[in-house]
C-alpha cells in the first residue's frame, strides 16, 4: 500500500496567509457552527463519538467518551482546556496549527464548548513556542473584534465563549494533562494522582475537559460533515488523519496528515523521501521518545496506527518519527534521551527522580569504558522498579525507551567496555 | 517590601490577565512573565513583589519559579542563545553548533559573554524536530542551521 495524503486538519496549512481571519473565511473556517447550533449538545458528543476520534496527545483515548465523563450541568462552571504544551521530543505538530490554521483551533474550541457545555477555554502552550503564542492571540483577538466569541457565537448565538491564552514557563510534564492543570492553578507541574473510577478533569475543583490541540481542531470537521467522513479514512479501531511529524535526516522532514494505517516504510520512503545523502535506515523512535524504538527490521512491518504498534511491541503516541542513520551509537541515543528524562522528572515520586539520575549515571559510565554486564542489568533492574511505581506514566515512559535501546542494542553497549 | 514594581503597561496588563481567571494563583505563570519581560530576569526582590501580589508567601514564588525552566533567576544579557540537544538536533548537528559557539564567543552553557552580550543556554527539546539542529535567539527560532547560517546570526547580533 502506498502511502497517502489525507488534509482534514491540515487543510489549509498551504494556502497563504490562512491564519489571518480574511483569508481563513474565505476557505470555510467557521462554517461548522451554524450546523453545530442546530443540534443538541449530546448529539454532537454521540457524532464524536460514532467517529472514533482519538485523543492525538499520545495517548489515544477515545475524545466522545471522555467529554461523556463530565457531570450534569449545574451552577459550576466548566472548562475546557487545550493541551498545546507539545513538549514529546520529535513531535511538533500543534505548532503546524498554531501558525497556519489558529482558527481552525478556535472553531474546534466552540464546538467541544458547545457539546460539554463549557463557556470558557484555556489553551495551554509550552512557553517556548513565544511565536506561536502571539499569532494564536492575534487570531483570538480577531474572532473577538469579530463577534465570532464572546457573549454570542458568530454573532447571533446566545453562547458564550471566552478563550484565553497561558503560556508555560517550560516544564516537560506540564504536559501531562492532571499536571497541566495544576500548572494553571498556579503550583509546580506536579500530576495527580488517578482516581479509582473514571471521571473528568477537576480545575478549581470544577470540572474540566483536556483535549490535544489536534483533537479539538479535527472536532469541526466531523461536526459539519458528519461522523462518515471521518470514518471513511483509517482503520476500523483508530478512524479519520492524524499530524504525523517527521525528524532526523530524512530528505523531506515535517509533519504530514495521513490517515491511520499506512506502513511506516512507505511513509519514511515516499511521503519523508527517503534518507538523506545515502545514508541508510538504523532505527526509529516511532511517535516521540517515549516509544519503544524499532530496529530498520521492525521497521519494514510497522503500519502507523495505535493497535498495529502494539502488536509490534511499540506505541503510536503522538505520531512524531525520529529517524536514526546507521553510523550513530545507540548508547549516545540512549544517553541523550535519559539526560532529558531525567532533567525533566518533576521529581514528584522517587523511583523516577532517583531512578532516571542513577539510570544516567550509568549509560555515562559506560560511555567512559567503565561499564560491565552488571550495569546493563542495573539498568534495565531500575527500568522495571521505576515502572508503575510512580503518579504518572513518565517513569513507564522511561522504562519503554531505554528498555528497548538496552535489549535491541546490547552489543552495542557491551563493545564499550574496556574490561 | 519589595523595591521591585511593574511598569504602568505590566500593571495594566496584569490586571487585564487576572480577569480571565476563576482565581488569582492562576496568575503566577503570567505575573512572572510579565516581570520577566520588564526586567530580563527575575530577581528576588520581584518574587517577594509577585509573592504579595497574588497573596502568596515569596518561597512559594521561589519553588513555583525554579521549578519551570524558563525563568532567568540571574541577569543573562542582551541575546539569549537556547541551543536545543536533544535527540533530532543531537542527530543533525548540535554538537557542531556549541563547538562553534564556544570558539566564536568563548562561552560554555550556562555562561554569559564577558561583555554580557551573549547568554548560551543548552535546552531540551523546543518543538523544531523537523527543522534540527536550531536554537531560540530572545525566543525567536531560527532552524535548520549550519555552523554558517549561525555564524550569520550571530554577527548579525549588534
Amino acid at each position: 500500500m502506498a502511502a497517502d495524503i489525507v488534509k482534514i486538519v491540515s487543510k489549509k496549512f498551504d494556502i497563504p496567509d490562512s491564519h489571518k481571519l480574511e483569508v481563513a473565511l474565505k476557505h470555510g473556517a467557521y462554517e461548522s457552527i451554524d450546523k453545530l447550533f442546530t443540534m443538541k449538545p449530546e448529539d454532537v458528543t454521540e457524532e464524536v463519538c460514532k467517529s472514533g476520534l482519538r485523543g492525538k496527545g499520545g495517548g489515544g483515548a477515545a475524545c466522545g467518551p471522555k467529554w461523556k465523563l463530565m457531570p450534569p450541568i449545574d451552577e459550576r462552571p466548566r472548562y475546557l482546556i487545550c493541551n498545546g504544551d507539545e513538549s514529546e521530543p520529535g513531535t511538533f505538530k500543534d505548532r503546524q496549527i498554531f501558525q497556519y490554521d489558529p482558527h481552525l483551533l478556535i472553531e474546534g474550541i466552540i464546538c467541544s464548548c458547545y457539546a460539554i457545555g463549557a463557556h470558557e477555554s484555556f489553551i495551554y502552550i509550552r512557553g517556548e513556542y513565544k511565536f506561536f503564542i502571539d499569532q494564536l492571540n492575534n487570531a483570538i483577538d480577531e474572532a473577538y473584534e469579530a463577534g465570532i466569541i464572546g457573549k454570542k457565537v458568530m454573532g447571533k448565538y446566545d453562547y458564550p465563549i471566552d478563550i484565553t491564552v497561558h503560556r508555560g514557563g517550560g516544564a516537560y510534564i506540564c504536559g501531562e494533562k492532571s499536571a497541566l492543570i495544576e500548572s494553571i492553578e498556579g503550583k509546580r507541574g506536579h500530576p495527580r494522582l488517578k482516581p479509582h473510577g473514571k471521571e473528568c478533569e477537576w480545575f478549581y475543583d470544577m470540572p474540566a475537559t483536556v483535549n490535544n490541540v489536534e483533537t479539538i481542531a479535527s472536532v469541526p470537521n466531523i461536526v459539519q460533515n458528519g461522523y462518515e467522513s471521518y470514518t471513511k479514512y483509517g482503520t476500523e479501531k483508530a478512524p479519520g488523519t492524524m499530524l504525523f511529524a517527521m525528524s532526523g535526516p530524512v530528505k523531506n522532514p515535517g509533519v504530514y496528515e495521513m490517515p491511520y494505517g499506512n506502513k511506516m516504510i512507505d511513509v519514511i520512503n515516499e511521503i519523508g523521501g527517503g534518507m538523506k545523502d545515502g545514508l541508510k535506515l538504523k532505527a526509529v523512535i516511532p511517535g516521540g521518545a517515549s516509544c519503544p524504538i524499532l530496529t530498520a527490521e521492525e521497521v519494514e512491518k510497522a503500519y502507523l496506527d495505535y493497535e498495529s504498534m502494539w502488536d509490534i511491541g511499540s506505541t503510536l503516541g503522538t505520531g512524531g518519527m525520529m529517524i536514526i542513520p546507521e553510523g550513530v551509537s545507540m548508547v549516545d541515543v540512549a544517553k541523550n534521551l535519559i539526560e532529558f528524562y531525567h532533567h525533566e522528572s518533576c521529581g514528584q515520586c522517587t523511583p523516577c527522580r532517583e531512578g532516571t539520575g542513577w539510570i544516567d549515571k550509568i549509560i555515562e559510565k559506560v560511555l567512559n569504558g567503565d561499564g560491565s554486564t552488571a550495569d546493563l542489568e542495573t539498568i534495565l533492574d531500575v527500568c522495571e522498579t521505576m515502572n508503575g511505581k510512580t503518579v504518572c506514566v513518565f517513569a513507564p515512559a522511561v522504562k519503554d525507551i531505554i528498555k528497548s535501546i538496552v535489549q535491541k542494542y546490547r552489543h552495542e553497549f557491551e563493545a564499550q567496555f574496556k574490561n | 517590601m519589595s523595591k521591585f514594581k511593574y511598569t504602568e503597561e505590566k500593571e495594566q496588563e496584569f490586571q487585564r490577565i487576572a480577569k480571565k481567571y476563576p482565581k488569582i494563583d492562576a496568575m503566577m505563570l503570567p505575573a512572572l512573565w510579565l516581570v520577566q519581560e520588564q526586567e530580563g530576569w527575575v530577581s528576588p526582590d520581584a518574587m517577594i513583589f509577585v509573592a504579595d501580589k497574588l497573596n502568596k508567601t515569596p518561597i512559594e514564588v521561589y519553588e513555583f519559579a525554579t521549578f519551570y525552566t524558563m525563568f532567568n533567576l540571574k541577569p543573562i544579557g542582551t541575546y539569549h542563545i537556547e541551543l536545543c540537544k536533544t535527540l533530532s538536533c543531537m542527530l543533525m548537528g548540535a554538537p557542531e553548533l556549541k563547538k562553534f559557539i564556544k570558539e566564536t564567543i568563548g562561552i560554555e552553557p550556562g555562561q554569559t559573554s564577558e561583555d554580557g552580550r551573549f547568554h548560551l543556554s543548552e535546552v531540551e527539546c523546543q518543538g523544531a524536530c523537523g527543522g534540527a539542529p536550531m536554537i531560540a535567539l530572545n525566543h525567536t527560532y531560527h532552524e535548520n542551521l549550519t555552523v554558517d547560517k549561525l555564524k550569520n546570526i550571530i554577527e548579525g547580533c549588534k
